[in-house]
């Protein structure tokens, strides 16, 4: 193995959170070596809008998306089953190569509530105490100390919504739930269309404030507060799953690498894998990483400050792999890393109409209208059996016809009568969805597979997880609230989407997979403190939505890029002067 | 000036710096620092249909009448048969897709539950080989010696409803079920792409439908307020309206 | 942690490593704007590479030629050179061994630099870190190797002499004249060159061509290629190169990045001072392209081009140039609107604005005829009156592009 100079800072994995650190931590001065299993790409090469709109290439022959062919995870339901590996994608998406998932997200930028983030605390004082099994925790960072830092993300990405709180003080047509803002968000609304219009009515009806989904799909030009320039989008449709060909979707490409790149403190590595952290002889202090490249050579990074900053679930693994922390055992309750793995509870009502069309390909990833009565603990929820909840929004992301046949009711899935459905109602229809939250529960987890391997040799990561009992009451609830609102908006008829039975890996649902490297408030209960750092290795600190002891009702980049902010203003102002725990155990 | 006048390339100044492009960083240097990489002339593009086949005669028939009937040609207009689904599978077979490249392709293969995907020992190339031999043992064992592909179109239509159902019961060990679902897949796939992969041909797919294609700007019709968006499908290599005549 | 700062502490230290110590700091960082203003790094200097350590391959029709290493190298470089040695050099175009240099080196242009700014820069030069590294040499055919033939070509072309201000006019127009003929040497791109690669002075600014790129009319009066910028936007293009008119690509990125940004605003409104005082002649109406052209052409445009550059052509300004009144679109010479269409372009990035905007190649998506068409359609459009592109044009620069980038 030939060992390589040493370096300040080594960043693995290199989309949102790695991008951040990187400017974050050579604006201070040090030198940063970032390493990127994937390849580089940016828009012009990769993504422009010649090549963009193809639906088959990018999602259903996964081009997008980290390759399964070399690591990929294995999936079970619960422990009495054998988990088998995810040959393919299916029910969440993990990004490969530079910008990350952050290349092929829809921009949909959410703050989480205050209370999300004092979930065991707050849910306890209001209900009593927690169900048997759930795992639901505080995350030792309060929404005041991070909101400095969601409004630096707000700028970076020039994110296009409504204020509905300012310091304060309550605005017409904004979320008037969500926690103070300190500044109005940069640029304006989208603009609606006809799904939209009817969704607001609707609401309105009910009593309910909709508001416009706050979008980093840009609504006009704009010059961020670093000097990258994003363009206005053109509302093609084709954000999730897809690259953005004309610079309108906040990303790393867009929002930083054109400042990052050109530093010369700052150096990227593409497809060279990390294969784990390197520890002292003390084991309290890391000394780098090791990687290897495509051609099978292995190196040696030695570095000051080691940070993950890939995909959740492979950030748990690395630290599974490298033996930092105890794995997390659900027979027993003991260990951390793999505990409270969290997702997304998905619920919707579709609406038909009969001549109106919602030509749902003038869309864009982020253009939607939401409520959010329904959202955390903005109602009260005694005795409906479940903590959390969810927005309910009406998007038009899209319609891509290969991935987007919305029938009535008792229509088949293939044949005559399923072909006459799919034309008649590809541009007449429209969904409401409810995005609800995923409370942590001691029997879903992550850990390495006993069988399975990646192309290198190491363990898959395995995942077991199923919806909870919290999940299920509330995406009824959800469903039933999804409804209502669906039922005014002037349509022939009202489809309701619930999935039962068990969690289903292959059909996709969100990439907001949450939880396994948890932050918390003692060595006891988490993985990593409120700073984002180890706490059993104080010079290692970890990223992304692993940190979240469960996941909000909300879409989580902003609160990942907000977390990330805050981290690096710590070690910029805290560690770098004294490195060492910023939190005594 | 007259227009020929610049094709003079022979008679140039000595005068100019050489492009970038002469000493640009490769698109595939793996240590990247002080730019943002970017190389004239060069676009990830497509990987086009390119006649490939992995089917032989028999299979396509077989293919050619499953995706005939999930997706047919009747009064609502063209279907599979025109679209060119089975030319479309056919080559996604040939090509990496069929090969599993993609995919994560270790063993060990064993019971597994419907939740947790593909779980075959054959790539999808290997997997319709398997399904289809499979499909066309058991059709000529139960209706007297033909082959899906010769059944009545009643007929098929009862098969395939019953393989989606996991109701019929393959040799082999084929799960019914699972073919049914991935030729399904493939056939929407090739109804509904981009005619550049050898399905949707003359888009037909998109027009049934009314989706406009590879199209890139939609904010003429942000304020379509319900009314109808009308608009010629494109494809990534465009359409006929391209070409001058 | 002890190392963490090291690394910053040794960049500093590098930055400062090189000055003499004998010059004053003052005067070489004079050197140092000076040379910006001529924009020396960009041809001496190969990307990635030491700057000013030479080695940049120039392709000319006549053969290829190599920037020199003029960092103060003893054996490579120009260290043995004396003040008097490279003032000869700039203002005459003859070596320190007597042989006379080839004009790719513009001292047609740098004749008009004053004494005491080229030992500016010589003092700048010297201060640099030393590179020991040897130019590739050059590929020029008999008789065209033969140096001594210059000596014809200086006669001919070549007038030696320090900038004379025109006393009629003011003090700004004059800074301007001198940097735009002087130092700036934009004419060495933008006027067309005659057979022997000497400048037409009857189509002075008003664009020339060079290694298979147009360099737009830069004339700011009354008919230029640009006589609707303003003075604020032609500093502002040079400044960050963009502005809503346009942003730089190819060539003259390097001449904004190495040059232009590094000026002060005051030498840029001088240059769009002067700029603007070049009248020139109306043009004569163009061919219209052919109507089933013009309705391929549109249909192109709206599918392929207007998410960026807008159904009516005027782009978003700053982001994605407006084709409608752009030079690079009206040229007479369409080579850069099909190379374009061909290879893409990027936005030059700079300091004020570091985002590379980037255009996408349409070479594996379009054929001849069709890109033929859309640039027809565009230089046809929208008030532009530039004449129609040929499929044969095309494919003949696909060719040439093709054969280039296999050297």
């Amino acid at each position: 193995m030939k060992k390589l100079p040493p370096v300040d800072v080594v960043l693995v994995g290199f989309g949102w959170t790695g991008a951040i650190m990187a400017q974050e931590l050579t604006d201070a001065g040090l030198q940063v070596l970032a390493i990127e299993r994937g390849a580089w790409r940016d828009t012009p090469t990769h993504f422009p809008p010649t090549t963009a709109p193809d639906e088959l290439r990018w999602y259903w022959r996964k081009e997008m998306f980290q390759s399964n062919a070399r690591d990929t995870l294995t999936f079970r339901n619960n422990r009495d089953q054998v988990a088998r590996p995810m040959r393919r994608w299916g029910s969440f998406l993990p990004g490969e190569g530079v910008g990350g998932g952050g290349v092929h997200w829809n921009g949909q930028t959410w703050r989480f509530l205050p209370s999300d983030f004092a979930a065991q605390s707050h849910n306890t004082a209001r209900y009593g105490a927690l169900p048997e099994g759930m795992t639901v925790q505080d995350y030792g960072v309060t929404y005041d100390e991070l909101e400095p830092h969601y409004d630096r993300f707000d700028k970076l990405c020039g994110i296009g919504g409504k204020a509905g709180n300012l310091r304060g003080e309550i605005v017409e047509g904004g979320n008037p739930f969500e926690g103070p803002r300190s500044a109005e968000y940069p640029n304006p609304p989208m603009h609606m269309t006809f799904s939209q219009n009817q969704f607001i009515h609707a609401a309105r009806q009910l009593g309910l404030k909709p508001f416009p989904g706050p979008s980093a799909n840009l609504t006009r030009p704009y010059v961020n507060p670093l000097g990258a320039q994003l363009a206005p989008c053109s509302y093609c449709g084709f954000c999730e799953k897809y690259g953005c060909g004309n610079y309108s979707k906040a990303s790393a490409q867009t929002t930083i690498l054109p400042v990052l790149m050109r530093k010369p403190n700052f150096t990227l590595k593409v497809q060279n894998e990390v294969l784990s952290i390197t520890r002292d002889n003390t084991g309290r202090r890391a000394t780098g990483v090791t990687h290897i490249d495509l051609d099978g050579n292995r190196y040696e990074q030695p570095a000051e400050l080691v940070i993950l900053c890939a995909y959740p679930l492979s950030n748990a693994r690395l630290m599974m792999l490298s033996g930092i922390g105890e794995v997390y055992n659900p027979a027993t309750g003991e260990g951390l890393v793999g505990k409270n793995y969290c997702y997304q509870v998905m619920a919707a009502a579709q609406v038909f109409y009969d001549d109106k069309f919602t030509n749902g390909f003038v869309g864009a990833g982020a253009l939607g209208a939401a409520v959010d009565e329904y959202n955390g603990d903005n109602f009260d929820h005694t005795g409906l059996g479940f903590i959390g909840g969810g927005y309910i929004a009406n998007w038009t992301t899209n319609a891509r016809p290969i991935e987007t046949h919305r029938t009535p009711e008792g229509t088949p899935t293939w044949g005559s009568q399923w072909k006459a459905a799919v034309a008649d109602n590809f541009l007449t229809s429209t969904t409401v969805g409810a995005h609800g939250a995923s409370m942590a529960y001691a029997t879903n987890a992550l850990d390495l597979d006993p069988t399975y391997k990646d192309a290198y040799g190491q363990p898959l990561l395995r995942m077991t997880y199923d919806f909870t009992p919290n999940d299920r009451a509330m995406a009824r609830f959800l469903s039933a609230r999804a409804t209502d609102i669906a039922r005014l908006m002037g349509g022939r008829e009202v489809k309701v989407v619930l999935r039962d039975g068990p969690y289903d890996s292959m059909p996709y649902q969100t990439t907001h997979n949450t939880g396994g490297t948890i932050m918390g408030t003692t060595p006891a209960n988490s993985v990593v403190n409120r700073y984002l750092q180890s706490w059993d290795v104080p010079n290692l600190f970890v990223m992304g939505a692993g940190v979240f002891p469960q996941n909000a009702g909300y879409n989580p980049t902003a609160t990942v890029a907000a977390l990330t902010f805050w981290a690096a203003a710590a070690i910029r102002s805290q560690y770098l002067r004294n490195p060492g725990p910023l939190v005594q155990a | 000036m007259a227009t020929g006048d610049w094709s003079r390339r022979h008679v140039l100044a000595f005068t100019i710096p050489a492009t970038l492009a002469a000493a640009a960083t490769p698109g595939l240097a793996r240590t990247i620092r002080g730019h943002v990489p970017w190389t004239p002339g060069r676009v990830d593009s497509p990987y086009p249909f390119d006649g490939a086949r992995f089917l032989t005669p028999q299979e396509r028939r077989c293919v050619s009448a499953m995706v005939e009937r999930l997706i047919p040609s009747d009064a609502r207009g063209p279907g599979a048969r025109e679209a060119g689904v089975i030319d479309f599978i056919d080559n996604q077979l040939a090509g990496f897709y069929g090969r599993g490249e993609r995919w994560y392709m270790q063993g060990p293969f064993g019971p597994s539950t419907p939740e947790q995907g593909y779980q075959f020992e054959e790539p999808p190339a290997g997997f319709y080989r398997r399904g289809i031999a499979a499909l066309d043992s058991a059709c000529r064992e139960r209706h007297g010696g033909r082959v899906f592909a010769d059944l009545d179109a009643a007929t098929q239509d009862s098969v395939l409803a019953a393989m989606e159902k996991g109701e019929f019961e393959l040799p082999d060990g084929v799960p019914a079920k699972a073919f049914f679902g991935l030729v399904h897949e493939n056939a929407i796939e090739g109804f509904f792409c981009d005619p550049l992969y050898g399905g949707n041909r003359d888009m037909v797919g998109w027009r049934l439908v009314g989706f406009p294609g590879a199209r890139y700007d939609y904010r003429p019709y942000l304020d379509h307020n319900g009314q109808r968006v009308t608009l010629e499908p494109v494809g990534l290599k465009g359409g006929p309206a391209w070409t001058p005549r | 942690m002890r190392s963490l700062f090291l690394a910053t502490a040794a960049l500093a230290a590098l930055s400062t490593a090189g000055l003499a110590q004998t010059t004053s700091y003052s005067q070489v960082e004079r050197g140092r704007y000076i040379a910006a203003t001529g924009n020396c790094q960009g041809c001496h200097t190969v990307p990635g590479e030491a700057p000013y350590s030479g080695g940049r391959p120039m392709p000319t029709p006549f053969g290829t030629i190599h920037a020199p290493n003029i960092t103060f190298a003893e054996r490579s470089g120009i260290g043995r050179w004396t003040k008097d040695d490279f003032w000869r050099a700039v203002h005459q175009g003859i070596r320190r061994d007597g042989q006379r240099l080839y004009p790719a080196f513009p001292y047609p242009h740098f004749t008009k630099m004053p004494r005491q700014d080229v030992d500016a820069v010589y003092d700048y030069l010297a201060a640099l870190p030393r590179v020991e590294k040897e130019s590739p040499p050059n590929s020029l055919p008999f008789p065209l190797s033969w140096r001594r033939l210059m000596a014809g070509w200086n006669l001919l072309y070549f007038t030696p002499g320090v900038y004379q201000p025109d006393p009629a006019r003011s003090p700004e127009w004059n800074r301007g004249a001198y940097l735009v003929e002087g130092p700036g040497h934009c004419g060495a791109c933008h006027t067309d060159k005659n057979l022997v690669g000497a400048d037409r002075r009857s189509r002075h600014l008003q664009g020339g061509e060079l290694d298979n790129w147009a360099a737009p009319d830069i004339r700011a009066g009354r008919n230029g290629g640009i006589a609707h910028w303003s003075d604020a936007e032609i500093v502002e293009y040079l400044k960050t190169g963009r502005n809503a008119h346009t942003a730089a690509v190819s060539i003259m990125s390097e001449v904004i990045e190495y040059s232009t940004q590094l000026m002060t605003e005051a030498d840029l409104k001088a240059m769009a001072v002067y700029l603007r005082s070049l009248d020139s002649p109306a043009r004569s109406a163009a061919t219209k392209p052919a109507e089933s052209v013009m309705t391929a052409g549109r249909a192109i445009y709206a599918d392929n081009c207007s998410a960026c550059h807008r159904a009516d052509g005027t782009g978003v300004p700053r982001f994605f140039g407006p084709l409608a009144g752009s030079n690079k679109v009206r040229d007479p010479n369409p080579t850069t609107v099909i190379r374009i269409l061909l290879e893409g372009a990027r936005s030059v990035p700079t300091q004020a604005r570091p985002t590379p905007l980037s255009m996408p190649s349409y070479a594996w998506k379009l054929t001849d005829a069709q890109i033929a068409a859309v640039a027809s359609y565009v230089r046809a459009s929208w008030g532009n009156d530039a004449p129609p592109v040929t499929e044969d044009t095309v494919r003949s620069l696909r060719q040439t592009l093709k054969e280039t980038a296999a050297h």
